[in-house]
């Protein structure tokens, strides 16, 4: 804004520097969970990391670039395969399972080239024709031995115990990481190229920003927090078993979580698991009503809660509790945020 | 002779793809909506024709008479009650909202018929498994040419129709423009319904006709909606005819793999799915978007 | 008795509130030309009398009919037709077929695709063209056949002029002469003002939303109108109105 002194810009608010102070305290406590709590609440947790990347990656996808993929499942199973063939060669257990995902993720950058000139359902359907592709492929190594699977035996040199509190810490590793990728991009000028492009791509186009590049970067770190997500399971399965890892219900989770925790929102997705995580872990075996309620639910949110949980919140309360927006102050009255 | 045979069972089995596709190039022609539950209503079809005939003990193809109507019916409801909604609400929404609406259906069918795969075949008799045995080592099935020939008869039906019906040309004055279609008298909405309605009746005839040449069970629907699309972009070059076109190569594809090795069948079709978009792509259309929206012969 | 009848009409585009307290009555067989600056809400106005735009506030009675909800295809078969700015033919389709589409809302009346094309003859010989290769002039053609095909007892045409050579335009001024004289009902937006002022009854000005000047066109002169135009003496809003508008 023009140097009008009445007028400021902000970044941080009270709420939000609340919120990130809490949030380190936060992550500092969770990295100390291993040394004193259970097995069973380590498993636990490890689980809602996972379902967190997986929302925050659907939702960056969707709700930043306008993506709709049906098909992320591709990269949580090639990860998966790629880290166990790594394995298989000698790398140790745990590199084994992160260069798994560095190598689905480069596989998204030749993907991405095409895919992305896609639009609309023809991506949606797209990436889950790659999604099958891949897992037919995979299917044809003899290592797998068709959807019969195979193990990341490497794992068993660990004692449960420490395999636990490993895995644990590369979840939550990943999840810190991952939502701080994305609380970066989302301040930087690739957020605000990111904004322009959901609401209306032609008109981003014509004031230069560059659409397709913008939304490769998105593809990739999709692909590759997918893909950490896909390994990060392996190692708590220990098992990988194509018709799992490729399955189209990671998908329907990852929508789910991040419709109901709100699209386009950076705390949506981190409701949306956590609920998912709770309602699963309450539910989950309570067999096909179970599933429809979640196609129900997804339906509902789709058409009259588009917003999601939190975007809903945040609508009506003006609530922001991560800074990734601006505020302008206008004199002493400080309007509604603008800008995501 | 072993290739002849081989390019013939891929064209027929294009026949089936084209009758699956054609509904999901209708409504996304006319509605710009990628309806993703469209498998599912092609088993949803299926599981109620194989009610029918088990229920009054009638051929499945009786049982198309009452199975149709109602799919009809209920592609309508759907589009009136849910679908309508999402189209004024951007382009997630109906994605979002059909995905759901596919998990419903998958899991409702599985509770009310369990997990059992189920086929028609054993309800049309010779139809089944009969051929006529050209030569020694090339044979056409019965059904095959049976489900070839309804394609066929269905994408001329429909062209015609839509060529030279008032209802057709209001349909076609809708899907490329609803806004100006209401404001010369159309009722947009209704259209719309309409154009759902045949296009869920169509799957449902093919789920039926799937049912009858294989099996199914309530999580089929996936893998016929994905072939359904692969079809409509591989084959999007100008009418309904496109669609058959795609079905054919696809078929082909799909046959040819298969001869090398039987796990192939799926794998190839999709390969060459992917590598027909990425030649298309490269050859500077923009996007596949023509894909879908010609194949109605409607300008992208 | 007034055909149409505008009630303090609101009506929004997008956020921005295009038509603001709009009131007025149109007789039948008026000739009403609705003048104004780009962007003064002349379309809107137009679009939401058809249907096209539902209006945030306000009234419209047509021919004793609350039609402020009613959808537009509804309001075709009632008697209103819009010939579109821009045209918005149906281009994939030919001209027979962009005429015949509209014939199905089965009004009766004079007009039949048959009668169109005698009031155009251009559009005879290219009766099976597809209307996107049209020309200009013939595009326009159609776009008023196809309003006239629903027998409409209001025609509203919006900008039939844009983008048109100046003997196109008057061709098609000729060719609907029959319409001036026959005693329908029409609202014209014109930017052309002599063209519009030469064959209208009745002239509305609208500034930024608002009608700011009401008047019969032989009693207005042209300084007034083009004051209006332009809003000057803006300030003192109520003096531009001619005709007490509230």
């Amino acid at each position: 804004m023009s140097g009008r002194s009445d007028v400021a810009v902000e970044r941080w608010t009270r709420a939000s520097i609340v919120s990130g102070f809490v949030v380190a305290v936060v992550i500092v406590g969770l990295t100390l969970v291993p040394l004193a709590a259970g097995a069973n609440v380590i498993d636990k947790l490890t689980t809602l990391f996972v379902y967190i990347i997986l929302a925050a990656m659907w939702n960056a996808l969707a709700g930043y670039a306008g993506l709709v993929s049906v098909g992320q499942q591709a990269f949580f199973g090639i990860g998966a395969y790629f880290a166990i063939q790594f394995s298989v060669h000698g790398v140790p257990a745990y590199p084994s399972l992160v260069l798994g995902a560095v190598a689905g993720a480069a596989l998204a950058a030749p993907i991405s080239y095409f895919m992305l000139r896609l639009h609309g359902g023809e991506f949606s359907i797209g990436m889950w024709v790659v999604a099958e592709a891949l897992h037919l492929m995979v299917n044809q190594d003899k290592l797998v031995q068709g959807e019969t699977g195979t193990s990341m035996i490497a794992l068993n040199a660990y004692s449960h115990a420490e395999r636990l509190a490993y895995n644990y810490w590369l979840a939550l590793g990943t999840t810190v990481v991952l939502l701080g990728a994305v609380f970066v991009l989302l301040r930087s000028p690739l957020g605000a190229s990111v904004q322009a492009i959901r609401d209306d791509e032609d008109a981003a186009a014509s004031l230069g920003v560059r659409v397709l590049a913008a939304k490769r970067t998105i593809f990739i770190l999709a692909a590759f927090g997918c893909a950490m997500a896909g390994v990060v399971w392996l190692s708590t399965s220990v098992t990988f078993q194509p018709k799992t890892n490729f399955g189209v219900q990671w998908t329907a989770y990852m929508i789910l979580m991040a419709l109901v925790g709100g699209l386009g929102t950076f705390e949506g997705p981190i409701l949306g698991a956590v609920i998912f995580f709770i309602v699963q872990d309450q539910l989950g075996e309570t067999g096909v009503w179970y599933l429809a309620g979640l196609g129900a639910a997804a339906i509902l949110f789709a058409l009259f809660l588009p917003r999601g949980l939190w975007g809903e919140i945040e609508g009506r309360f003006g609530i922001r509790l991560m800074p990734v927006g601006y505020r302008l102050r206008l004199h002493d009255v400080v309007t509604a945020p603008k800008g995501d | 002779m072993n290739i002849i045979n081989l390019l013939t069972q891929g064209v027929l089995l294009g026949g089936y793809y084209a009758l699956v596709a054609c509904g999901l190039s209708l409504m996304f022609g006319v509605m710009r909506i990628i309806n993703l539950a469209h498998g599912d209503f092609a088993v949803l079809g299926a599981f109620l024709a194989w009610t029918v005939s088990d229920a009054a003990d009638i051929s499945p193809f009786l049982a198309l008479v009452a199975v149709l109507p109602i799919m009809a019916v209920f592609g309508w409801l759907v589009q009136r009650g849910m679908l309508e909604r999402s189209l004024r609400a951007g382009m997630l929404v109906p994605l979002l909202s059909t995905f759901g609406l596919a998990i419903v259906v998958e899991n409702l069918l599985f509770e009310a018929y369990g997990a059992d795969t189920r086929s028609l075949a054993p309800m049309i008799g010779d139809l089944s498994f009969g051929s006529w045995a050209i030569t020694d080592q090339f044979n056409i099935g019965y059904l095959a040419a049976l489900i070839f020939a309804l394609a066929v008869l269905l994408l001329g039906g429909l062209s015609l129709f839509l060529k030279h019906t008032p209802l057709g040309r209001a349909i076609r004055a809708t899907a490329e423009d609803a806004d100006t279609a209401e404001l010369v008298g159309i009722n947009s909405r209704a259209v719309y319904g309409i154009a759902a309605g045949i296009s869920v009746a169509t799957v449902a005839l093919a789920g039926t006709l799937l049912a009858m040449r294989a099996t199914f069970d309530p999580y089929s629907g996936p893998m016929q909606l994905i072939f359904a699309f692969e079809s409509v972009v591989i084959g999007g070059i100008g009418s309904l005819w496109g669609t058959l076109l795609g079905g054919i190569i696809l078929g082909m594809a799909q046959s040819i793999g298969a001869q090398f090795d039987p796990r192939w069948f799926l794998l190839t079709g999709h390969l060459v799915f992917l590598a027909i978009l990425a030649a298309r792509l490269l050859a500077g259309q923009v996007g596949a978007r023509g894909g879908l929206r010609t194949s109605l012969g409607i300008d992208a | 008795m007034s055909l149409l009848t505008l009630d303090r009409l609101d009506v929004r585009h997008g956020l921005l509130k295009a038509v603001r307290e709009v009131s007025c009555d149109i007789a039948d067989g008026e000739i009403l030309a609705l003048v104004g600056a780009n962007g003064a809400g002349k379309s809107t106005l137009l679009r939401a009398i058809a249907g096209a735009h539902l209006p945030a506030a306000g009234r419209i009675v047509f021919d004793g009919v609350d039609v402020t909800t009613m959808r537009a295809h509804n309001r075709v078969a009632l008697g209103i037709a819009l010939v579109p700015e821009g045209r918005r033919l149906f281009t994939t389709m030919t001209v027979e077929e962009n005429l015949a589409v509209a014939c199905a809302s089965g009004r009766p009346g004079r007009w039949s695709i048959d009668t169109v094309m005698t009031l155009f003859p251009m559009l005879r010989a290219r009766r099976k063209a597809r209307a996107g290769n049209l020309s200009g002039g013939e595009r326009q053609a159609v776009a008023i056949g196809r309003a006239l095909v629903t027998n409409p007892r209001l025609i509203l045409l919006d900008e039939v002029s844009l983008g048109l050579a100046p003997l196109v335009v008057e061709g098609l001024y000729r060719s609907l002469h029959s319409l001036f004289e026959g005693g329908a009902t029409l609202v014209l937006v014109e930017q052309d003002l002599n063209r519009v002022l030469g064959v209208a009854s009745r002239v509305v000005c609208m500034l930024e939303g608002r009608i700011v000047l009401d008047g019969r066109a032989g009693e207005l002169t042209r300084d007034q109108i083009i004051k209006a135009y332009f809003g000057l003496r803006r300030g003192s809003g109520r003096d531009d109105k001619v005709q007490g508008q509230p």
